[in-house]
């Protein structure tokens, strides 16, 4: 009986951490954010239940295709982090030697040590008017005048690719090197090219991973504030910045919360579908890798 | 062997160094067409690397691999038509059973007619026609061996090269699957190359084998020829069972004589291989326990052979048929000898023995450093 207790008193004890995790940072604000979502705001702390925060969403252009382009420009640095980020990890998995993938791997983290500000400063020092690169470019006599590459959808893509393009390669490199040399030498051997034994057999087997990848990188893509608004200024149009106007400029708290939840509804969309289009499911990718 | 263009396989001097390391010295072998050869050799020999060279996954440092009288020497693997079967079988789990089989025929780009026709065919063949459906996972060790085969045979190699296939069975089904292949081979009537470490699935399978030792090839024969007829000392030791002795030669006329051992017993021996080995040659003398007669010290008179030992029985190994006992001898060692077991006034730990085997029986070769 003794031993009995004491098995779930531990096992009580390793879960309350992540429980309280849960419940008091995840499960609590978020009941918060729905029920100031709901709130519409009639008159000075005056208040009413409503949908009226999504309504005004559904009304005001601006929004939505504020959402919208922050969703499809999100899909394409995850389908870029994807395409640079593949032949990488099949290097580090398959090709690099023992202590070679060691170096590599590290290498691959090196930016992460690095906070996303700092980052995001390095790339303004690059691409600023008086930057690096455009200070180079004038020097060599290539261009005339400076040229000022900041604040355009290229850089605010190449920017989040750079920041997003890690948690495609991890996945990636830990299924790839679960995958038996042999198939691919299998491959070979009954008679298909390169191409069809990538199609047929590596990318087929990689799905897990390529799934999980690109899940985590449209998550925190669609998610990301600073790269879009430090990268792209107010070109950016990123929903974030709406999200946080409405919040700290507007000071319109309901109209946040709303907003807040759209993009999680959305993304969550778009990763259901593209679950659905994949024929994977959340158990065999994100929560294996 | 004829000297028509009958061979699938022939191989001139192939070698094969990785830096330093020669991995395969000068190996040259030719297969005739539809014979089950199997190369057999222990860990780390170079048998796995002389068959990726065949296959097309190393390129070899030196000679010529021709298959149907074509040098394939430069031709990539998924051109040769050569088909393997690798160790863990290399099944695509992302696949069924009959995309397995069916994917050497789409990248043929054969018709989907064609292929849903001959991979119907080939499962019929292997006697399972109607897993097309399944899973790999679903399968059991001996299906996904033969589905392994059949994704190769489907394609119609010239040469089939399988490597260990049946390491990771267990015993039973081992032993079912040698049977089974040999079976297999004659259905198909394509030559099998078969690599493994296990003499039994050698010997078994193979019409001829070859047999393998640090990168070369020490002796290729029928199975019955390596056994009884080793040309060396690593092959008779390595095939089969032997008891086995080093010493010196005090008398002989070259093919045959006197040799007195390290334990200061004197035999009769036979030269192995054909060799002349001199007086005074350090030598090895390998006697098989089939060949060794027991009888009782009582009958000691009746014993026949050239060679005898006195002894006491160590112990019995009951094995069936196969028992054998473990004999003492006067000076020290023990030795093995196969005796028929009746259950019926059978031998005893510490009864008195004689030991007997004629010196045809007593394979003697010249000492060859560690061998």
């Amino acid at each position: 009986m003794v031993q009995k207790d004491v098995r779930r008193l531990t096992l009580i004890l390793l879960f309350a951490p992540f429980a309280m995790w849960i419940a008091l940072l995840i499960i609590v604000p978020h009941i918060g954010m729905v029920a100031l979502s709901l709130r519409e705001k009639v008159a000075p702390r005056v208040y009413e239940f409503g949908l009226g925060n999504y309504i005004d969403f559904i009304n005001e252009p601006i929004y939505w295709n504020t959402l919208l382009r922050t969703g499809s420009m999100s899909l394409l640095v995850t389908a870029l982090a994807l395409l640079i980020g593949f032949p990488i990890a099949y290097y580090i998995a398959k090709i690099a030697g023992n202590r070679t993938r060691g170096a590599l791997f590290l290498l691959c983290l090196i930016p992460l040590w690095v906070s996303d500000l700092i980052r995001a400063f390095g790339w303004i020092l690059l691409l600023r008017e008086t930057g690096v690169i455009s200070t180079f470019l004038q020097w060599s006599g290539l261009v005339s005048g400076p040229i000022e590459f900041l604040y355009n959808d290229v850089t605010v893509i190449i920017g989040l690719v750079y920041t997003v393009i890690l948690f495609m390669i991890v996945p990636l490199v830990s299924t790839l090197d679960g995958m038996d040399d042999s198939l691919v030498e299998a491959g070979y051997n009954l008679g298909g090219s390169g191409f069809t034994v990538l199609r047929r057999i590596i990318v087929p087997y990689a799905m897990p991973g390529i799934v999980s990848g690109c899940i985590v990188v449209f998550m925190l893509t669609a998610g990301s504030y600073l790269t879009p608004i430090l990268l792209g200024g107010k070109n950016s149009s990123w929903f974030t910045e709406q999200i946080y106007d409405q919040f700290i400029t507007r000071f319109n708290w309901e109209s946040g919360a709303a907003f807040g939840f759209l993009l999680l509804a959305f993304t969550s969309t778009v990763i259901w579908l593209g679950l659905k289009l994949s024929g994977q499911t959340l158990a065999n990718t994100v929560a294996k890798s | 062997m004829t000297e028509t263009p009958a061979y699938d396989l022939e191989c001139h001097g192939i070698s094969k160094s990785f830096g330093s390391v020669r991995a395969v010295k000068d190996v040259s072998f030719n297969i005739p067409s539809g014979s089950f050869f199997s190369i057999l050799g222990p860990s780390g020999c170079g048998k796995t690397t002389l068959m990726r060279m065949i296959a097309g996954f190393e390129e070899p440092s030196g000679g010529d691999i021709r298959i149907k009288g074509k040098s394939v020497l430069g031709t990539p693997p998924n051109r040769r038509n050569v088909k393997m079967v690798f160790q863990h079988l290399a099944l695509f789990p992302m696949m069924n059973v009959f995309e397995n089989i069916a994917y050497g025929l789409r990248c043929r780009g054969a018709s989907n007619d064609e292929i849903k026709r001959r991979v119907q065919d080939v499962l019929e063949r292997i006697a399972l026609p109607d897993v097309g459906g399944r899973e790999i996972h679903q399968l059991s060790g001996g299906q996904k061996q033969r589905i392994a085969i059949a994704r190769c045979m489907v394609l119609d190699p010239d040469v089939l090269l399988l490597d260990e296939p049946l390491g990771a069975l267990d015993l039973k089904l081992r032993e079912a699957m040698k049977i089974e292949l040999k079976l297999l081979q004659h259905q198909f009537n394509t030559t099998f190359i078969y690599i493994t470490h296990d003499q039994s699935e050698a010997l078994v399978m193979s019409d001829h084998v070859a047999i393998m030792n640090d990168g070369n090839f020490e002796q290729i024969g029928t199975p019955q020829a390596l056994y009884h007829r080793p040309n060396t000392a690593f092959v008779a030791g390595f095939v089969g069972d032997s008891n086995r002795w080093s010493g010196k030669v005090t008398a002989s006329d070259g093919t045959g004589g006197t040799v007195e051992t390290a334990q200061g017993l004197t035999m009769q021996f036979t030269a192995g291989g054909g060799l002349r080995i001199g007086e005074g040659e350090a030598v090895e003398i390998f006697v098989r326990p089939e060949f060794i007669n027991t009888v009782r010290a009582a009958d000691a008179a009746a014993a026949p052979g050239d060679n005898h030992m006195d002894g006491v029985v160590d112990s019995l190994l009951f094995n069936g048929a196969n028992s054998r006992v473990l004999v003492r001898s006067q000076t020290g060692e023990l030795i093995e000898a196969d005796v028929t077991l009746t259950g019926d006034g059978d031998l005893a730990p510490g009864e008195a023995v004689r030991l007997s085997w004629s010196a045809q029986h007593a394979m003697c070769f010249p000492r060859s450093g560690d061998a």
